[in-house]
């Protein structure tokens, strides 16, 4: 047997300065000969630590064992048992803190490409033209409604109707997907994966209905005595945070979430043969040290910015987002400007941005988090002029369900209370799971959250 | 898809469509808005509901062309479809019992203020009109205000019809007249909106405005809306669109309200060459 490549196969990118100009896609995929050699660096363990890893527990060795097999179906089949959407988090999912870190080949060398492979299997189905649908039980009989057609939403609609559940899928926006469609941009997350892996749920009964907005249009009481047996709540965290500063509400000042919104969901990276316009600036500051902001600065970016720069009050160690992401960031020439934050914006006569004025900071004791607590240098003040901001502090829970259902316990952060083994909330005969329960997180959490309580309601229907 | 089961052209350039939209007629109260998107590359807006018909399952919207979305809708028909329709979204206004109630339309907020004065007139209040319009032309809805208040008071800013001059003017008389009014509820242009407002400060009359800046979701997601009251930050969206409007800070809204004008003007040039 040949000697293990303790390297894994490279990802094939777009340039930098290429990928700067444009929404396609930054990482291309691997092709057959890279997928079947970074398959075969895995030494299939006994101990699978990587499913272990796995907040939806994928077979990992099973699905990567066909991939180098060359049985691209069964690869599929494995690894569409527990996760119905894997281009998905082939693409987003943190690997590198979850099932790649644990790899048995982790200590030696790099662990195994384990996202990269499953994007691929993934991306393999979809060329082929048409997904296959498994073999669905007999009906229940029994009713359950999801609210929100996020990743949390979107794994426990697809479980339970893989369980023979009849599942109603209500969504506030246009279209299904949640954070997937307006938040993550095209370039991280082409829209054409997630509709198709939208597309794949619906195959599977599951009947969606937009521009539905429970506690608008339906009242969550509503939802139950209209014949449904059991809800899933996975309605996100979808509420901006601001800094509360003077001149936050300038025209140029914007919300991550209306940013992203504009650019992902609405396409006004396409204005005007899509209708959203967004304002596209030539000196941009994004205002955050997570995913959501190096997003917002690339967003930019590609709309044409000049400069872009993020502001982050902690240093470069502290930030939450994606190393991946930073270095992808960096490469296409975002300027970070660490233990810096903002005081006030400064606006000309008509109400435009103009300026931002910062402090520098300096870190102290860890705080509750964990991480060193910022703290203002005083007399440090100092001027950037900007004619677009964009705050991306982190986003808590919209209030819309809980205000109208009185029974459903919410934290003083807006969270709902739920057990953390499955979800179950205050509410009788409803399950809560992904960021309205834990505050903002990743994907593969809320898919992971989806999936147990998916699986606690059909315990729960069972009895 | 959501069917416009019928439309009718008010004056020109404002025009009546009845949608089919079952599930917001069901919960629609006075005061909450819609938000439409015409198609896949549409925008969402929002538009005040003006009326609703639970058994029909139809909500009747009033809107006038102002960019490229609302003059793309005008040419829809009868018949025709729209992609996304959802709502009832934004707080009803509050209807109580606070005695008389002087209601104020101006322009195509005539419509909005339409189910307010009913279901203030409902609830058992005396309610008092005045609608007010650029011009003769663009007057409607005389006869709906008149059914609730038969005494009502319609200007025209160029005295084509009716009383010349601006809706704040006989506003001030009946606030000047000693006539007891307990509450205001003023809709139209900001402008207008702002000036009611300013009318009855001095008088401690409560007014409340109905405010329609720019949005994205409607539900409380990108603060695109954000409004200041009373030095707070509010979503118009979630926390509105009624405000006490004397503690609206009415420059900002002016001015967020001209964020988009420039594409706004290029959209529009697009849509008359049509797509």
């Amino acid at each position: 047997m040949a000697k293990i490549d303790l390297n894994r196969v490279s990802m094939p990118k777009q340039e930098p300065l290429v990928r700067a100009k444009n929404f396609n896609e930054v990482a291309l995929g691997y092709n057959a000969e890279m997928a079947l050699a970074e398959a075969s660096r895995c030494i299939q363990c006994k101990k699978r630590p990587c499913v272990e890893g796995c907040p939806v527990g994928v077979d990992i060795p099973d699905f990567i064992a066909s991939v180098r097999d060359g049985n691209m179906p069964e690869a599929v089949r494995v690894l569409k048992g527990k996760n119905s959407l894997p281009g998905i988090c082939g693409r987003v999912c943190p690997q590198e803190t979850q099932c790649e870190e644990v790899c048995s080949l982790g200590k030696k060398g790099a662990p195994i490409a384990i996202g990269r492979l499953e994007r691929y299997v993934a991306d393999w189905e979809l060329s082929q033209g048409k997904m296959k649908k498994p073999e669905l039980p007999p009906h229940t009989g029994k009713r359950v409604a999801v609210i929100g057609s996020g990743p949390a939403g979107l794994t426990a609609a697809a479980d339970l109707a893989k369980m023979g559940y009849e599942v109603t899928l209500f969504e506030a926006l246009h279209v299904a997907g949640g954070v997937l469609m307006y938040g993550i941009p095209e370039f991280r997350l082409p829209k054409k994966v997630v509709q198709s892996e939208v597309d794949y749920v619906r195959s599977l009964g599951v009947d969606i209905r937009l521009d539905s907005v429970v506690g608008k249009t339906i009242t969550m009481d509503e939802v139950l005595s209209d014949s449904y047996d059991a809800i899933f709540m996975g309605t996100g965290a979808g509420l901006p945070m601001f800094l509360n500063i003077p001149g936050e509400n300038l025209n140029g000042v914007y919300s991550a979430n209306e940013f992203l919104t504009r650019t992902n969901l609405m396409k006004a990276y396409l204005f005007p043969e899509y209708d959203t316009p967004i304002k596209k600036g030539r000196r941009v500051m994004v205002v955050g040290g997570g995913n959501v902001a190096m997003d917002s600065a690339r967003c930019a970016l590609r709309l044409g910015a000049e400069e872009v720069y993020i502001v982050y009050r902690r240093s470069e160690k502290e930030m939450p987002a994606r190393r991946e992401e930073v270095e992808n960031a960096m490469e296409e020439g975002i300027v970070f400007k660490f233990l810096t934050n903002p005081k006030r914006f400064v606006g000309n006569d008509k109400g435009w941005v103009t300026a931002a004025e910062c402090y520098e900071m300096e870190l102290g004791e860890p705080d509750e988090s964990g991480r060193r607590r910022p703290i203002v240098k005083q007399g440090s003040e100092f001027t950037m002029d900007v004619d677009t901001v964009v705050v991306a502090l982190g986003t808590t829970p919209n209030p819309l369900v809980p205000t109208t259902t009185p029974d459903l316990k919410v934290t003083k952060k807006g969270t709902v209370v739920a057990d953390e083994e499955e979800g179950k909330t205050t509410k009788p005969c409803v399950w809560a799971g992904g960021d309205v329960v834990t505050g903002s997180a990743t994907v593969i959490s809320a898919m992971g959250a989806g999936k147990k309580s998916a699986a606690a309601i059909d315990r729960f229907l069972k009895q | 898809m959501y069917k416009i089961l019928s439309r009718e052209d008010l004056v020109p350039g404002i025009h009546l469509f009845k949608v089919e939209a079952p599930a917001v007629a069901k919960k629609a109260r006075a005061g909450q808005f819609i938000v439409l998107m015409i198609d896949e590359k549409g925008e969402r807006i929002p538009l005040t509901i003006a009326d609703w018909d639970r058994g029909e399952g139809s909500i009747t919207i009033v809107f006038m062309e102002v960019g490229a979305t609302t003059r793309r809708l005008a040419q829809l028909k009868a018949g025709d479809s729209i992609a996304n329709f959802v709502g009832p979204l934004g707080v009803p206004t509050h209807i109580g019992k606070y005695g008389t109630v002087l209601c104020v339309g101006g322009g195509v907020g005539v419509a909005p203020i339409y189910p307010i004065a009913r279901a203030m007139k409902e609830a058992g209040n005396t309610v008092l009109t005045i609608m007010g319009s650029r011009s003769k032309s663009l007057l409607f809805w005389e006869d709906h205000l008149r059914s609730i208040d038969k005494n009502v008071i319609v200007t025209t800013d160029d005295g084509s019809y009716a009383r010349k001059g601006l809706v704040t003017e006989p506003m001030k008389e009946l606030l000047q007249s000693g006539k007891k009014i307990d509450r205001v509820v003023a809709i139209g242009p900001v402008m207008m909106m702002k000036f009611c407002a300013k009318t009855t400060e001095p008088f401690k009359v409560p007014t409340i405005v109905s405010l329609n800046p720019i949005m994205v979701d409607g539900t409380g997601m990108c603060g695109c809306c954000r409004v200041e009251v009373g030095g707070e930050t509010k979503f118009t969206c979630v926390d509105g669109p009624d405000f006490d409007g004397h503690k609206v800070d009415w420059d900002l809204l002016l001015a967020r309200q001209r964020i988009y004008c420039g594409e706004e003007k290029l959209a529009t040039e697009q849509c008359k060459c049509g797509r």
